[in-house]
């Protein structure tokens, strides 16, 4: 370019489009410049912001910190496998802390599940029906959401917003307002994560319909079928793989979500952690991270295996390619 | 096409079994799904026990709440005296001290009260809003106002050795209250007068007695918006979203109930409070000094953020508190991950252990969930936005890591050997030949992310990492704030709502594809 600038030999149209090009250029470095400026000063002002509504102040309690790490950690290695499988301790003093065998869930006389498998089988339970309810939920509204099945507007508008709604209402509020009838239980946890469920996994699920195939459609259009055989036999055989890869990536979401629900009054694991951390239980913490954390670990591995299993590598480009 | 009849459509099954009948295994596998998904919800339903929960539930609260949202309470009670009635509001009524609605109409007269005991007067005190007004003739004080003596006279008169029932009626002749009219709808009301209640629904209408001050009577069967739990208890009549009321053997509780938010603006000790917004905009404007070290406008702000109902400085102060949570923890996080992503992506960094190690990291950040990292840095930092930022910072750093080093493993490399070719060095390769096909997709994923940690940072906030989340939390927990609860929804819906919308136009205007 600098070769250029000075060059005698440029007819008039090519240095008016060289100074185009370097207005462009000038003006994209502006605002480039004019950008990180931009994101340092609200980042600048975030982080100060932040520090100065906290109750600790960042750099008072960064020493704290570790002291905090060192907290967690056990009195020998094996208290964690204690912990988790709720052996007895041997420095049990009769305190919470100590206190592994009792919460087993006997099955039979001697066979027990740990406390903390259970509640996790609780947590999981919970997203496992939230989602299957959220998937029929779903899958009822997302065809009358769909542009090439639905055509009366007003319906279509209609269910699209109920599904807005459903999904942006923040689960915290709908867990709490259920907390407040049903009283503490898992029952609130699973109504709150399925509402946002429905609205999640419906628009996923109009998307995939709307680039759907047509053809078989028009096909039993043609022999007289009526709407609901339409979509039965016509457009659900085409996207069901993907509606199931879509509910397995739910699934992934509300394990977590569950969890945290959990952690404010929702039950299962969540409840578990809160408590052991704020009340520094250190081998119980541990426990619980190691399980939550493997039991995330497999449960999304499964669900990708799965998920290459129904629709291959061509994961969610469905319909694209005609 | 040829029309086939019975015949020939059966001839064709039987000549090609295997296109009509299908196999046995796809036959039966959609039933057997059905099956154990109808299976498991049983299961589910005595796991969680849902029957006894569901059944256990409270829904009569439920309409309650629900009406809390968009909705709020007046509640009068009216106790009945000898001969007159005393009209009481709640302290903290949101209809300020001394209310005088229109919608409860009260007649007085002249009556004769017999003060001779005092607890009655005693227990009556409490009641100001009505007794302030009364005349400061006091048979028995002689001196100051009623309020006082009179306790004065109650507490000395036990003492002294006075049988406290002692039959000496002292009576005073005062103004006083003896019939009340509440009025629900135009064409609902209740009227008290003593001993007496009398309910007007529609073109029903149904008498109360008060018999002997301790059993509640109709006279008549009670119609179906009216409940007793047992014949003399309390009967409850209800008048729909206009609200009800509890007919007890010594008053008769109100629950008077209004559409809106009551004092959103201002609350009742506000100089502010209850004027017609065209006035306040005078009095910000020209009015004279309300308070002489503040202008109007200043005391007008300063009352409306610390509204004691709505606290709305506080509310803001913790929506900007997630607002910063989601921002900076994303910024931070994509600082972080951009280059560990290149270490992690095995065409850019060509070493297997170092691709392995960070991977599994990312892996590691990810799978610990946001909620583990909130309660572990509200423990380090105190509540806190601190500990959000951080708790999405470590859960993003993950994610983000993973989505770069994908999307650098899936370039285009002959830009990249482009570049190389011409004998540039690994930094301009890197710069020239790999940046600009990922720079677009990497910032589209941030800012994705961005505006889901704004509906993360609501939850985490919840178990203490700061922002609106335990605000929220901490309205609900007390059940009878539901309208403030719907004020912040609101607000984090509108928050969630601008922050989708300008997400979504930077990452169409970044990636050239056209909005929806």
């Amino acid at each position: 370019m600098s070769t250029t600038t000075h060059g005698p030999a440029l007819s008039p149209a090519a240095q008016s489009i060289e100074q185009h090009w370097q207005a462009l250029a000038a003006r994209r470095r502006l605002y480039t410049i004019g950008g990180i400026a931009f994101m340092v000063l609200a980042m600048g002002g975030s982080l100060w912001f932040a520090n100065a509504s906290n109750a600790g102040k960042f750099f008072d309690r960064l020493p704290y910190f570790f002291d905090f790490v060192g907290q967690l950690t056990p009195r020998d290695g094996w208290e964690v496998w204690r912990a988790l499988f709720d052996l007895p301790s041997p420095y049990d003093d009769g305190s919470l802390k100590y206190n592994y065998p009792e919460g087993r869930v006997y099955l039979t006389e001697t066979l027990y599940l740990p406390e903390y498998f259970y509640k996790m089988l609780e947590t999981i339970n919970i997203a496992l029906v939230a989602t299957l309810i959220g998937f029929g939920l779903g899958f009822v509204l997302c065809f009358l959401a769909a542009a090439n099945l639905t055509t009366r507007r007003w319906l279509r508008f209609f269910v699209r917003r109920f599904m807005e709604v459903l999904r942006a209402f923040p689960e915290i509020v709908i867990a709490g307002f259920f907390l407040a009838i049903l009283s503490l239980g898992a029952v609130p946890a699973i109504i709150a994560v399925a509402i946002h469920t429905i609205g999640a996994l419906g628009k996923m699920f109009f998307e995939v319909v709307e680039n759907a195939d047509m053809r078989p459609e028009e096909g039993l259009r043609a022999a007289g079928a009526n709407w609901v055989e339409r979509v039965w036999f016509a457009i659900v055989p085409q996207v069901m793989p993907n509606f199931l890869s879509y509910a397995l990536l739910r699934l992934e979401i509300n394990v977590r979500a569950s969890t945290i629900i959990g952690a404010v009054g929702g039950g299962g694991i969540g409840e578990t952690l809160r408590l052991s951390i704020s009340q520094t239980h250190e081998a119980k913490t541990l426990a619980i991270v190691l399980l939550l954390f493997s039991t995330i670990v497999a449960v999304d591995q499964f669900s990708a295996w799965l998920r290459r299993r129904l629709v291959g590598d061509q994961a969610f480009e469905f319909g694209r390619g005609g | 096409m040829t029309h086939l009849d019975t015949a020939q459509t059966r001839e064709l099954i039987a000549r090609h079994p295997q296109v009509f009948a299908g196999s046995m295994r796809k036959r039966v596998t959609g039933w057997l799904v059905a099956l154990g998904v109808v299976f498991y919800f049983v299961f589910a339903w005595s796991f969680f026990s849902i029957g006894q929960v569901v059944a256990n539930a409270n829904w009569n609260i439920a309409g309650a709440y629900l009406a809390d949202w968009v909705s709020y309470e007046v509640r009068p009670d009216i106790e009945y005296r000898d001969d007159y009635l005393e009209v009481s509001f709640p302290r903290f009524s949101p209809l300020g001290e001394n209310p005088d609605p229109d919608w409860l109409t009260r007649r007085s007269a002249t009556v004769e009260i017999r003060a001779e005991s005092g607890d009655a007067e005693a227990g009556a005190t409490s009641g100001a809003g009505f007794l302030g007004s009364l005349p400061e003739a006091n048979a028995k004080g002689g001196s100051g106002s009623f309020l006082g003596p009179v306790g004065n006279a109650a507490g000395s008169a036990a003492p002294a050795g006075d049988t406290p029932r002692a039959p000496t009626p002292q009576t005073r002749r005062e103004e006083a209250v003896v019939e009340a009219s509440v009025r629900f709808s135009p064409q609902s009301h209740i009227d008290v007068a003593p001993g007496v209640v009398s309910v007007t629904r529609g073109d029903e209408t149904l008498v109360l007695d008060i018999a002997g001050g301790e059993r509640v009577e109709p006279r008549g069967a009670l119609p179906v918006w009216a409940f007793q739990r047992e014949p003399g208890a309390k009967v409850i009549v209800r008048f729909g979203f206009a609200g009800r009321a509890e007919i007890e053997d010594d008053e008769v509780k109100i629950r008077r109930r209004f559409l809106g938010w009551e004092n959103f603006f201002f609350d009742t000790r506000s100089p502010f409070w209850g004027l017609p917004a065209g006035e306040v905009a005078r009095l910000v404007l020209f009015g004279e000094r309300l308070n002489p070290q503040k202008s109007n406008a200043a005391l007008a702000f300063d009352n409306f953020l610390n509204n004691a109902d709505w606290q709305h400085g506080d509310v803001w102060l913790k929506l900007l508190q997630t607002i910063v949570m989601a921002f900076a923890g994303t910024v931070l996080a994509t600082l972080i991950a951009f280059p560990l992503s290149f270490a992690a992506a095995r065409n850019i960094y060509p070493s297997r252990a170092a691709n392995f190690l960070f991977k599994r990291f990312f892996d590691f950040l990810r799978s610990v969930d946001m909620l583990i990292w909130a309660l572990f840095f509200t423990r380090a930092f105190g509540p806190g936005p601190l500990a959000g930022i951080s708790a999405i910072f470590f859960t993003d750093t993950g994610t983000f890591g993973k989505l770069y080093s994908e999307a650098l493993e899936n370039i285009d490399d002959k830009q990249r050997e482009g570049v190389r070719s011409v004998g540039a060095s690994p930094s301009s390769v890197q710069r020239y030949g790999v940046l600009p096909q990922v720079l677009p997709v990497f910032l589209s994923q941030s800012l994705y992310f961005w505006e889901s940690n704004t509906r993360s940072a609501t939850i985490i906030g919840a178990v203490g990492a700061g922002g609106i989340g335990l605000k929220l939390w901490e309205a609900m927990r007390t059940n009878s704030d539901w309208e403030n609860v719907a004020y912040m929804v609101l607000l984090i819906l509108l928050v969630v709502f601008v922050f989708d919308n300008i997400s979504n136009t930077l990452r169409h205007r970044l990636m050239g594809t056209k909005n929806r």
